[in-house]
């Protein structure tokens, strides 16, 4: 099938998950000084969840480690941003 | 995993098993030094992704004479198409040159999956004698009264120390930003590529895209493809599958609140796409950031101890006609592997010493490719030239072209009306035409 849902490409991808989120958000941040959320729009792989308070989850497991959240990200450290351990995290095969 | 050869010193440590980080290790092995190639993947490629086509052939035919008979080659590219697309139909610059000196050796460029070539490329690089290190994350330089020394690899006793290091972890490139050389970005001057691989029968591709053989095509859109958002899209063809994505500029994407992959479903649905993919069936999906603003966002390229390529140097040319990466990168690690090599041979390692990375940058052609188009990125990668023309050059062929009976109307007054349409004013319009001329004329 060529037209896919999103669940359906993340279906593709091979990830090492790794024991501990390489990326973490600062929830407060989100909820208090944040109104745009461009994370959750942006992200390629939607990690980035709106909750009821406002605040954002973020589910690290399926990262592509693309930096985008990171640069769309207005507020100062809402996001804290690295690489998996080594090994783990997303592993392309034919891109 | 690989246990670290302990203490020991080596003369060139390199970050990041890309083209760069490759090119760099594989001619410093040759001359003789001692080589640590570091990659965070499980395997080299294994976290890299681009469109991809490979236009450095003749470069690295230099390097590895008749490199595509041994390297992992998906098509050469013997046909390049530029589409300008409203929402249902495209207007194509056609470029077929299978008759010509693109389709014979050493080629002018070949589609490639990275994960497979950046393997490859990098087994060159330890057949020449590099040490490759992989599921290795470098998180910092080792500093040694204000010089760098060497890098600190996420594990116990991950100190390795190096008289040369060089940069090539990619556009998030963090050793370039510890090493005080790049300043944080803006949402501006990257894009976000979400692509996906499609399998498909060869038989299919070559009756489709009328191929002979290991011949393939290079297309690339622009307009109305990707709604609002400033960007692109692209499909080029492998052996058994095709390559095709989105690219959107950050800022752009965030200011219209669009998800990426929901503009790659549009691409695909796209009248003159949608027969083109039939069929298919996704193997894979991917997304990558592209650093696509050029010399404006280059950072300082050495400091004592420390040279940066590749993507980490932001030489990756978007410029409209011109989507390249891996050339630069390849050219730009060579470039950084001669210094290292010089360096090596004075025994100085100073920033002072290192400076003429910028000479060997110059005769590849690197920084002179940037130079040259240093105006493109930041006016081509915006909402007129990337949206709004090439849709209005579509909606004019569909007017031009069309008969139902009304009187016809010559180009200019039809133009003229399009124009009116829009929101752009002729003064704006004579801008942009001198911009463009700027940008790539002269």
């Amino acid at each position: 099938m060529v037209m896919t849902t999103h669940e359906e490409k993340m279906r593709t991808v091979r990830f090492r998950v790794a024991a501990t989120p390489h990326i973490v958000v600062n929830s407060e941040i989100c909820r208090n000084e944040c109104s745009v959320h461009a994370c959750v729009y942006v992200c390629p792989a939607n990690l980035f969840v709106p909750l009821d308070d406002g605040g954002i989850l973020f589910n690290y497991e399926q990262c592509f480690e693309c930096g985008t959240c990171y640069i769309a990200c207005n507020q100062e450290n809402a996001i804290r941003w690295s690489y998996p351990d080594g090994g783990y995290g997303v592993t392309f095969r034919e891109s | 995993m690989t246990a670290l050869p302990a203490k020991e010193q080596f003369d060139v440590i390199v970050v990041g098993a890309g083209p760069a980080g490759s090119a760099a290790a594989l001619l410093s092995a040759r001359a003789g030094l001692k080589v640590l190639l570091l990659e965070r993947g499980e395997y080299p490629g294994a976290k890299n992704v681009s469109g991809a086509v490979f236009y450095g052939s003749a470069i690295l035919n230099q390097l590895i004479p008749n490199w595509w008979e041994q390297a992992p080659v998906e098509r050469y590219i013997c046909r390049r198409d530029i589409a300008f697309m409203s929402p249902t139909t495209a207007v194509a610059l056609d470029f077929r040159c299978a008759g010509s000196g693109y389709a014979t050796a050493p080629y002018n460029g070949f589609s490639v999956l990275r994960p497979k070539f950046d393997r490859w490329l990098a087994a060159q690089a330890e057949a020449a004698g590099a040490f490759l290190l992989t599921s290795a994350v470098v998180d910092d330089v080792l500093w040694d009264d204000g010089r760098v020394v060497g890098v600190r690899v996420r594990r116990e006793q991950g100190e390795i120390y190096g008289k040369v290091v060089i940069a090539c972890d990619g556009v998030n490139s963090f050793l370039a930003k510890k090493a005080g050389l790049q300043r944080e970005f803006h949402a501006h001057e990257l894009s976000l590529g979400v692509k996906e691989v499609i399998g498909l029968d060869p038989a299919i591709i070559q009756d489709r895209f009328h191929l002979t053989g290991n011949e393939g095509i290079a297309f690339e859109y622009l307009g109305a493809i990707t709604e609002d958002v400033h960007g692109g899209a692209f499909l080029y063809t492998n052996r058994d599958s095709l390559s095709l994505g989105v690219i959107g500029q950050v800022s752009s994407l965030v200011e219209r609140r669009k998800r990426p992959y929901e503009l790659l479903e549009r691409f695909k649905a796209h009248p003159a796409v949608a027969p083109l993919v039939r069929g298919g069936k996704l193997r894979e999906y991917s997304a990558h950031l592209i650093p696509e603003s050029g010399w404006a966002m280059q950072p300082k390229l050495y400091t004592d101890g420390l040279l940066v390529a590749g993507d980490a140097a932001g030489f990756c040319l978007a410029a409209g006609l011109y989507l390249e990466g891996m050339n630069y990168a390849i050219q730009s690690g060579l470039a950084a592997a001669e210094t290292a090599i010089a360096a090596c041979r004075r025994g100085n390692f100073s920033a002072r010493s290192l400076a003429v990375y910028r000479k060997h940058l110059k005769q590849r052609h690197v920084s002179t490719d940037f130079r040259a188009y240093r105006h493109a990125p930041s006016f081509v990668n915006g909402p007129r030239l990337q949206n709004l023309y090439p849709e209005m050059i579509a909606r004019s062929m569909e007017q031009i072209f069309r008969v139902d009976g009304a009187p016809k109307r010559k180009i200019l007054p039809l133009a003229y009306r399009m124009v009116r349409q829009s929101e752009i004013r002729p003064g704006q319009l004579l801008r942009d035409a001198y911009q463009v001329a700027r940008a790539y004329l002269w």
